[in-house]
């Protein structure tokens, strides 16, 4: 077993999350990853190919995306322009053939990592699409009549936000994780990964605060560990001290734009603020 | 090996498939996992569970089955054969005592756990599997009991999957919905809509042709919007009371729903549509948003399926103050017209077999208010509410 992930040091990974890298990559299956969104489901496949010294490739997926878009793409457009101004090139079909992503990771040096990026967008037939290529880990390119086998089964990671359920013939072909959200410990580990000099005592409010919000009921969107880190980032480019972080005389935390994204959590929050100094008194 | 495994998860209604067991056994044999239970508990879960929904059902099974084996791998201590055999009595049905018998009965089993154990001690040893516990025995934080259960938890950063399965950590994850929607899946696929609308991106060849034509064979490229699914869905679920009988179905059609649709809402009520709906159970108290909201907040584009039996006493429709768990100012009937008026694309949905509603004088109330716009909750029925939808209808009551 060649392949071993344990994490980087831009990236805390707990150790179920290395253990379902190791074994997807040791074992050439699909990894599927869901998880609250900002839990860092993208920046894994970067991690891995980081941390393992692979080249990532990425392929985000939209609404629009087919599935053979992965695979390659005629240009008829180009070929039709040329045919016009009497280029050469255009009797070869192959030139206008552009190749997708997986086509890239298939005929890849060494072997490569795939990120399939929010394969939930897409549409619902879309994973069906591609399960022969994950299975066989070849497709054929009916315009020239080649076969693309790949030379290194690359290690492939698939994010999903749960927009859509995934058909089950996709899923039983992959191994899944999800992603917890990280308790305070984890958290307080990812912080101090990209933020190592902040202080402990600003932290460990900050930490509090944002814990707390999360717990507010009813709020729409509750932030994310990647809210989170631009919150700090906010509170460490204006250098608030730690103590105006549980004053009472301010209704909202301060910088509270990065935390909150929604005017009716805003709301929400200034309600329960202004309740919560009326109990005091 | 495991197959016992196997078959417990599938009786716990997880619906693990072969190719899923065989990867598990794959997982073991290229030791990606080490040998302590926490790391095996992990690749079980990532090779046989797709679904964070169902973590929690293999969590149960898991510790159901692997209750007191945490202990094996803790401090090689040998194995009290007369207590697993105990609990394998408690644990395991007839069938399953006949594969371990088939298998070559306990002792076989005892042999290759032992010969595991001792593989396991050499990794622990140099090897940095072991998770977070260098210097110290993995357990040493644990007690026992007499039966071999763990006490007391560790709370640390390293969260110990033992933990996790004991805790139950899922169960708010759990929906418990039964698979097998395809077919509700196909009769809603009818519902698309399709229009061309945002970015013109994709290639209109008809249109190019045309006018490169009419260009006299100048090219020109003319591009259009892709077509997407355009339809809007909003969905209010009764639930509570007399509708506990019919929740598989109505978790069918929603998991369906949820999958074909890319814009839809769902909202519940009980009984009967008042001034309030919510979209969450547990915090229906607390939160509800106000049924003119619901209609100021969607378009009169959104389809509307109201699911529910429509059983109630025809008070809870007809009366002010009728409902059964509040004061409404405003009969049940006046909120589902208005209802009707915001969304002139709606139907209703009834789990309750078509030929039973006419024994029971608030569906045909319902039905009324509805104008016919009643169907029977199966397949059949839902091809019939979704040509229904097609055709937008006021209530009949207005204007007058």
């Amino acid at each position: 077993m060649s392949v071993e992930f344990a994490g980087t040091d831009r990236y805390v990974a707990t150790d179920d999350l290395k253990l379902a890298v190791n074994a997807a990559a040791t074992l050439s299956r699909p990894l599927l990853i869901k998880g609250e969104p900002g839990t860092g489901k993208t920046m894994l496949a970067e991690e891995v190919a980081a941390g393992l010294g692979k080249t990532l490739h990425a392929w985000h997926i939209k609404s629009t995306t087919k599935a053979a878009q992965g695979l390659y793409e005629y240009d008829a457009v180009s070929r039709l322009r040329d045919s016009q101004l009497g280029d050469a090139r255009v009797h070869d079909i192959g030139n206008y053939i552009v190749p997708g992503p997986l086509w890239e990771c298939f005929t890849a040096d060494a072997q490569p990592v795939l990120l399939i990026d929010e394969i939930d967008k897409a549409d619902v037939e879309f994973p069906n699409d591609l399960l022969r290529e994950l299975d066989r880990m070849a497709f054929d390119v009916y315009e020239t009549r080649q076969t693309i086998e790949a030379r290194h089964r690359p290690i492939i990671i698939i994010t999903s936000n749960n927009e859509k359920e995934l058909p089950d013939a996709f899923l039983r072909r992959c191994f899944f994780h999800y992603i917890n959200f990280p308790d305070k410990d984890t958290m307080a580990d990812i912080v101090a990964v990209h933020f190592p000099d902040l202080k402990k005592r600003l932290l460990s409010d900050a930490l509090d605060l944002f814990f707390d919000i999360r717990a507010v009921p009813g709020i729409k969107k509750k932030p994310s560990t990647s809210e989170l880190i631009d919150w700090l980032k906010l509170l460490l480019a204006e250098d608030i001290p730690a103590d105006s972080l549980h004053s009472t005389d301010n209704d909202l935390p301060p910088l509270h734009g990065a935390l909150l994204k929604n005017e009716q959590d805003i709301h929400l929050f200034e309600r329960l603020a202004f309740m919560s100094r009326r109990g005091r008194r | 090996m495991l197959i016992d495994f196997f078959y417990a998860l599938r009786d716990g209604g997880l619906k693990t498939s072969i190719t899923e067991y065989l990867a598990l056994l794959e997982g073991l044999e290229a030791h990606v996992a080490g040998l302590s239970i926490d790391s095996f508990y992990v690749l079980a879960r990532t090779c046989l569970v797709k679904d964070e929904t169902h973590f929690d059902r293999f969590d149960r099974v898991f510790a159901a089955y692997f209750k007191g084996i945490e202990q094996v791998g803790a401090e090689g201590v040998a194995i009290p054969d007369e207590w697993l055999e105990k609990l394998a009595e408690l644990d395991l049905s007839e069938d399953q005592k006949a594969q371990i018998e088939a298998l070559g009965g306990w002792d076989k089993l005892m042999e290759t756990l032992e010969k595991r154990l001792a593989e396991q001690d050499e990794r622990h040893e140099g090897s940095n599997k072991w998770i977070g516990t260098a210097g110290r025995s993995p357990f040493g934080a644990y007690g026992y009991n007499p039966e071999g259960i763990r006490i007391g938890q560790d709370t640390g950063r390293h969260r110990r999957a033992v933990k996790v399965w004991e805790q139950r950590e899922y169960a708010d994850l759990a929906d418990d919905r039964e698979l097998g929607t395809r077919n509700i899946q196909i009769a809603l696929r009818r519902l698309r809509r399709f229009a061309r609308e945002g970015a013109a991106e994709e290639l209109d060849l008809d249109d190019t042709i045309a006018s490169t034509a009419r260009r006299g064979g100048q090219l020109d490229l003319v591009y259009h919007a892709s077509r997407r699914n355009a339809l809007k869905l909003l969905i209010l679920f009764d639930v509570g009371g007399s509708m506990d009988d019919h929740v598989a179905a109505c978790e069918q059609l929603f998991t369906a729903a949820r999958s074909e649709f890319q814009h839809l809402r769902y909202y519940y009520f009980h009984n009967f549509i008042y001034e309030a709906v919510w979209d969450d159970n547990k915090r229906r108290r607390q939160e509800s948003l106000p049924t003119t909201e619901l209609c100021r907040t969607f378009g009169s584009d959104y389809r509307v399926l109201f699911v529910g039996d429509a059983t109630m006493s025809p008070y809870e429709i007809a009366y002010p103050g009728g409902s059964v768990e509040h004061w409404n100012n405003e009969a049940g009937a006046t909120w589902l017209t208005r209802m009707r008026e915001a969304f002139p694309r709606s139907v209703w949905l009834n789990p309750v077999p078509d030929e039973r509603w006419d024994f029971t004088p608030s569906i045909e109330m319902t039905r009324r208010l509805m104008d016919d716009r009643m169907y029977p909750l199966t397949p059949a029925g839902l091809t019939e509410a979704i040509s229904a939808l097609s055709r937008p209808a006021l209530p009949s009551g207005v204007g007058q």
